[in-house]
């Protein structure tokens, strides 16, 4: 098991969850969701969070995006409390959740309309700069036309590829991922996880991605952490030592089969009937 | 012909039957004037009263677009406080419908002991009618923004002002559009009202002053002109509802627009 006395802080590490214990409501309806857990995450390392429903891993997504607060214990982002650190955090949900009135090209344009230091010169900028820039990441996902799209005009498959761009196009030092990719088909889901690769190498954010998909954590991830439920809490944290880029055909490897189902199993056997808690 | 055009025509078809309808059965029954006046009596009355009525006319949609105006500035104000959190609209949301379910007549002389008769009161009840729909779908439409979309926001570190001019207050514009179109007739209600108690000037006092002269082809002139003036600005407000909320409608010519 992992542990912050462990694991020593380092001049890299990024994140770092210190004891976090976090509880909703009250009394005999309190639930813990997560319960005295430890993480450190290094600058540009990409971490994959996977555990079975409900075991806190969209918890820990917004600890560290600070919208929500830990009951006990301490988040650190860049070296200071979340929230106090001046760090761009991009973040994309399972649901594209792109804002209808906009074009897709102003929706993923919103963020340099908000965060510093993109907000001062944003219009000055969203005619030219910034328009090509939401122009060329839009091309990079395979949506070079659709900008002056609504959402509505758009698969699914698309609008996530979109929400990709938004979390990306502030240049986030630290990149949030919770389920982008869940509710696409296997094939869209392939594809987008080599422009995530791919863009990932590019700009080397820090990542947490949250996931279902055992394949999807060991495609993309350079660390999975596996996670337990009732309290949630990370049992097993490990090197993903594959070389990049990997590929589809990569995840047929032996040595990548064996490795899923080492996780498969750590998860599956925490399922509640033989939970031994 | 589109099904679309097929409507259009349709509904002159029934307007234009509307009248026929109303001056036939006026001939086939003889129907004294002093009952329901023919509808060509009523136009012959609009086009020799014409230059009389309209200063009235103009003294009319000027009181109702002045009341109209404050009313969208405190009804936006209201509902924006109202609306943005949780806590203020389960607490103010009791004492609004209380100040809604007053009928609007009885406030109007109490509007004439304070400002006297004239101009003054007449916008006071345009506004006061037309600031309730207003207050309530800005509020209703603030209160029910998804959270996810509010996340998405607050991932960034956007500020509650921020949230508010880039997500709350463009959900809430089909809402409030929504109201204006019903607002922008229930001020003409107010203006009529109180011009009709207490002003010397207004279609509202026209028509008091010709009922009590038994002139009613004149009253339903009167009629005529505030039917017009309201659908012509509930025509306006939805011209300008399609152009900017067509995202929630989505509408093909918008989309390619």
């Amino acid at each position: 098991m992992t542990s912050a006395t462990e694991l020593p802080r380092t001049e890299d590490t990024f994140v770092e969850l210190e004891n976090v214990t976090l509880t909703y409501g009250r009394g005999d309806k309190q639930v813990t969701a997560l319960g005295l857990t430890n993480l450190r995450v290094n600058q540009g390392d990409f971490v994959a969070l996977v555990g079975p429903s409900g075991c806190g891993k969209s918890t820990i997504l917004k600890l560290v995006t600070g919208l929500i607060t830990a009951t006990e214990g301490f988040v650190y982002v860049a070296g200071r409390e979340v929230g106090a650190a001046p760090v761009r955090v991009g973040m994309a949900f399972q649901n594209p959740t792109m804002l209808p009135w906009l074009t897709v090209r102003d929706n993923v344009m919103m963020p340099l309309k908000i965060v510093p230091p993109f907000r001062q010169e944003y219009q000055s900028k969203k005619k030219t700069e910034f328009r090509d820039r939401a122009d060329a990441l839009l091309k990079e996902v395979g949506l070079a036309n659709f900008g002056d799209k609504h959402p509505w005009q758009l698969s699914g498959g698309m609008l996530q590829r979109a929400s990709l761009c938004r979390a990306l196009i502030h240049e986030p030092q630290l990149l949030m991922l919770d389920e982008p990719f869940g509710a696409l088909d296997q094939f869209t889901r392939e594809e987008l996880w080599a422009v995530m690769q791919e863009l990932w190498m590019k700009l080397k954010p820090t990542v947490l991605l949250v996931t279902h998909d055992l394949k999807e954590a060991g495609y993309l991830a350079t660390r999975i952490c596996v996670m337990r439920t009732r309290p949630g809490q990370i049992v097993d944290d490990a090197q993903v030592p594959f070389p990049r880029p990997r590929t589809i055909d990569m995840s047929y490897t032996p040595e990548f089969v064996s490795m899923t189902q080492r996780l498969r199993e750590m998860i599956v056997s925490q399922r509640p009937v033989k939970e031994t808690v | 012909m589109t099904p679309h055009t097929r409507r259009k025509v349709w509904s002159a078809v029934l307007i234009v039957g509307f009248f026929v309808l109303w001056e036939a059965l006026c001939w086939l029954f003889n129907v004294s004037d002093i009952v329901v006046p023919k509808p060509s009596q009523i136009i012959y009355t609009l086009y020799q009263r014409g230059p009389a009525l309209w200063p009235h006319t103009l003294q009319t949609l000027y009181t109702t677009l002045v009341g109209f105006g404050f009313g969208i500035l405190i009804g936006i104000a209201l509902g924006v406080l109202i609306g943005s959190s949780r806590l203020a609209y389960d607490v103010a949301y009791p004492l609004l419908v209380g100040f809604a379910s007053i009928p609007k007549v009885a406030v109007v002389p109490i509007f004439v002991l304070w400002f006297g008769s004239g101009t003054v009161p007449a916008v006071l009840t345009a506004m006061i009618m037309c600031i309730f729909p207003i207050v309530v779908n800005v509020a209703t439409g603030l209160a029910t923004t998804e959270p996810e979309l509010e996340d998405v926001m607050r991932a960034l570190r956007a500020t509650k002002t921020d949230i508010l001019w880039n997500v709350g207050l463009p959900r809430t514009m089909p809402y409030f559009f929504a109201s204006l179109k019903v607002s922008v007739t229930l001020a003409f209600v107010g203006t009529v009202i109180s011009e009709t108690v207490a002003s010397n000037r207004g279609i509202g006092n026209v028509m008091m002053i010709a009922s009590s002269n038994f002139d009613v082809p004149l009253v339903f002139a009167g009629l005529m002109i505030l039917a017009f003036l309201g659908v012509s600005l509930y025509a306006i407000f939805s011209l300008i509802e399609s152009r900017i909320t067509g995202w929630a409608h989505r509408k093909d010519e918008f989309a390619m627009g």
